[in-house]
């Protein structure tokens, strides 16, 4: 069955080493020089109360176009990665044989059912899982660099932070969760529909709306947020809206912890709630600055939920053992299910 | 003598369709059997069932005395080619015998290569590429060199053109002829049947309307219709007697 099994995947993993060797080859013409550039900027050793924002800005300054276009592209890899071995490697591999109308020859020999599909998820779920590890592995090197310059930018930055939802999804071993996932969706929807197309088309979906909702939903529950009360830097209203009078402020949160995913803040008064601030004519003009003095001497807080950046491999693994038991749960449907049609 | 294989009340149901409704019957081992019938009488889901591709709705059905595909070692017993003869289009002949040699312990690498060199294949030609006739014989060669006790042929000639399906036969014929095994072989060209089967078990709307050796059966229909009288005739006369009106309804 090993060896049957090997020789139907046998194209998708030829296919898969050239698009990992593809990778590799562009990745360590580029690595070395963007590390060179990253060792010898400071950024490793700065301080984030005085010189990180400014270093970061001159290491990002010298990048070249081609590293951020691979910055993005490798991002984008690993988000469809996963997605893409459900629909080519997981969908087919029933319906295939659906389709062809194979399984009376591959269920008359001397090999039972349930062996006949543990070995197909075990094999070619082995595959999805080295495939994604690799791809992740190099990406998360090459990306490093930026990675942290990101990080130590502070929040006037691009805000990818490592915990954030898109760094998070594509770095370290989260995409090796979502590759035996997708996999494992692909299966399941192949061994109900039976088609490979609509098989495939269920599989995009389902690990789309899993992998859209996750981070925006979820994520924050593996391990409850820290809550922290900061004061209010009238400099980082970036909107006043006055409705029958009342101002409603949006604030970024003055907050000064490197890479901590911030979930949410909440403007309160002294007395810990939302306060009801009558517009004063000051900010009924175009003064925005006398407006934020005036705002100041009111001393308004904020009220800020985030996960520290110090919880990243918490979260990498929590989530990487939840999509690989799910993973693990649908091939065991699958193989309940073939046994008893 | 045992039965290679054996039915009671057996029923598969599709939806609100009985494709098999109450099938009893037992099939004795050392034949070569032909199981006859129209389109629609059951063949094919009885043959599915008793090589375990379904599972019954209804009743129990019992191959060289045990419940069809349950175990490695009853798979190994059993050679199984379905109607319509499938191979992996994508993969070479010399891989099908690899395939073959992996998965069946009682693997017979002799009468594999013998049969596939005798029928002049190509080892290296895709099963996608070849005939019809070519594929049914690598179909049948798969379920051959396994070595089974029973071999099942699902209507494995009915595709075939007049030349190709005398050279299966005949070739089954030979693999018979050397070999301890019982032939079930589902048709309804009941003429080709005459060459190989020895025993003929003739199905109407799942029930079983005459089952026996076929000579004996010949002969007792010869003194009834003729010496003319021709195994297909026999067949005929009764597919058309309406000995159940009840079955008859159902059709």
């Amino acid at each position: 069955m090993t060896w049957l099994t090997w020789r139907q995947s046998r194209a998708q993993a030829i296919a898969a080493a050239a698009a990992l060797a593809v990778a590799a080859i562009v990745l360590a013409l580029t690595g070395p020089n963007l590390a060179h550039l990253y060792d010898s900027s400071g950024i490793a050793t700065c301080n984030p109360y005085r010189n990180c924002h400014s270093l970061a800005g001159t290491f990002e300054n010298k990048l070249s176009k081609i590293d951020a276009v691979l910055y993005l592209v490798g991002i984008g890899v690993l988000l469809l990665a996963p997605a893409l071995i459900g629909v080519f490697w997981g969908a087919p591999l029933v319906t295939r044989e659906a389709e062809a109308r194979t399984f009376p020859l591959a269920w008359n020999q001397s090999v039972t059912r349930t062996q006949w599909m543990a070995v197909k998820l075990g094999l070619v779920g082995l595959l999805a899982m080295v495939t994604a590890g690799v791809l992740t592995l190099m990406v998360t090197w090459w990306s490093s660099p930026l990675d942290t310059s990101f990080n130590v930018g502070g929040s006037s930055r691009i805000s990818l932070t490592r915990l954030g939802p898109i760094l998070f999804d594509t770095r370290d071993i989260t995409p090796v969760g979502y590759a035996a996932f997708a996999f494992a969706i692909g299966v399941t929807a192949g061994l109900l529909i039976r088609r490979t197309v609509p098989a495939m088309g269920t599989a995009l979906a389902g690990f789309a709306a899993v992998q859209l909702a996750w981070p925006i939903w979820i994520r924050q529950h593996l391990i409850a947020p820290v809550h922290t009360v900061v004061a209010l830097n009238p400099g980082n209203i970036f909107q006043i809206k006055t409705i029958n009078n009342r101002m409603i402020l949006s604030a970024m949160p003055t907050f000064s912890q490197q890479g901590a995913w911030v979930l949410s803040s909440q403007i309160v008064g002294q007395s810990g709630r939302t306060p009801e601030i009558t517009a004063p004519s000051v900010c009924l003009g175009s003064n925005m600055q006398a407006c934020q003095a005036w705002i100041g001497r009111l001393h308004l807080r904020q009220i800020v939920a985030y996960e520290p950046a110090s919880r990243f491999w918490d979260f990498q693994w929590t989530e990487t053992a939840i999509f690989l038991a799910a993973a693990v749960a649908l091939a065991g449907f699958c193989v309940w299910r073939i046994r008893t049609r | 003598m045992t039965a290679v294989l054996q039915s009671r009340g057996l029923g598969k149901r599709y939806q609100h369709r009985w494709a098999l409704a109450d099938c009893t019957l037992s099939v004795p081992a050392g034949h070569v059997v032909g199981l006859v019938g129209p389109n629609g009488a059951g063949k094919t889901t009885l043959l599915n069932l008793a090589a375990g591709m379904l599972k019954p709705t209804s009743g129990t059905v019992e191959v060289l005395g045990a419940r069809p595909a349950r175990s490695r070692a009853q798979l190994a017993r059993v050679g199984f080619v379905a109607q319509d003869t499938p191979v992996y289009a994508g993969l070479s002949v010399a891989d099908h015998l690899k395939l073959g040699a992996r998965m069946n312990p009682g693997w017979d690498a002799a009468l594999a290569r013998d049969r596939i060199e005798h029928l002049g294949l190509d080892r290296r030609q895709r099963a996608g590429k070849l005939s019809g006739g070519q594929r049914a014989q690598l179909a049948l060669t798969l379920a051959v060199a396994k070595r089974p006790e029973l071999l099942i042929l699902d209507e494995p000639i009915a595709s075939l053109d007049p030349l190709a399906r005398r050279e299966f036969l005949q070739s089954l014929a030979e693999f018979i002829s050397g070999h301890q095994v019982s032939v079930v072989l589902s048709s309804h060209l009941v003429s080709d049947l005459e060459r190989v089967c020895d025993y003929l078990v003739v199905l109407v709307a799942s029930r079983v309307r005459i089952a026996g050796e076929a000579g004996g059966l010949l002969a007792a229909h010869r003194r009834l219709a003729g010496n003319q009288a021709s195994l297909e005739d026999l067949v005929l006369h009764y597919l058309s007697r309406s000995a159940d009106p009840a079955a008859e309804a159902r059709r």
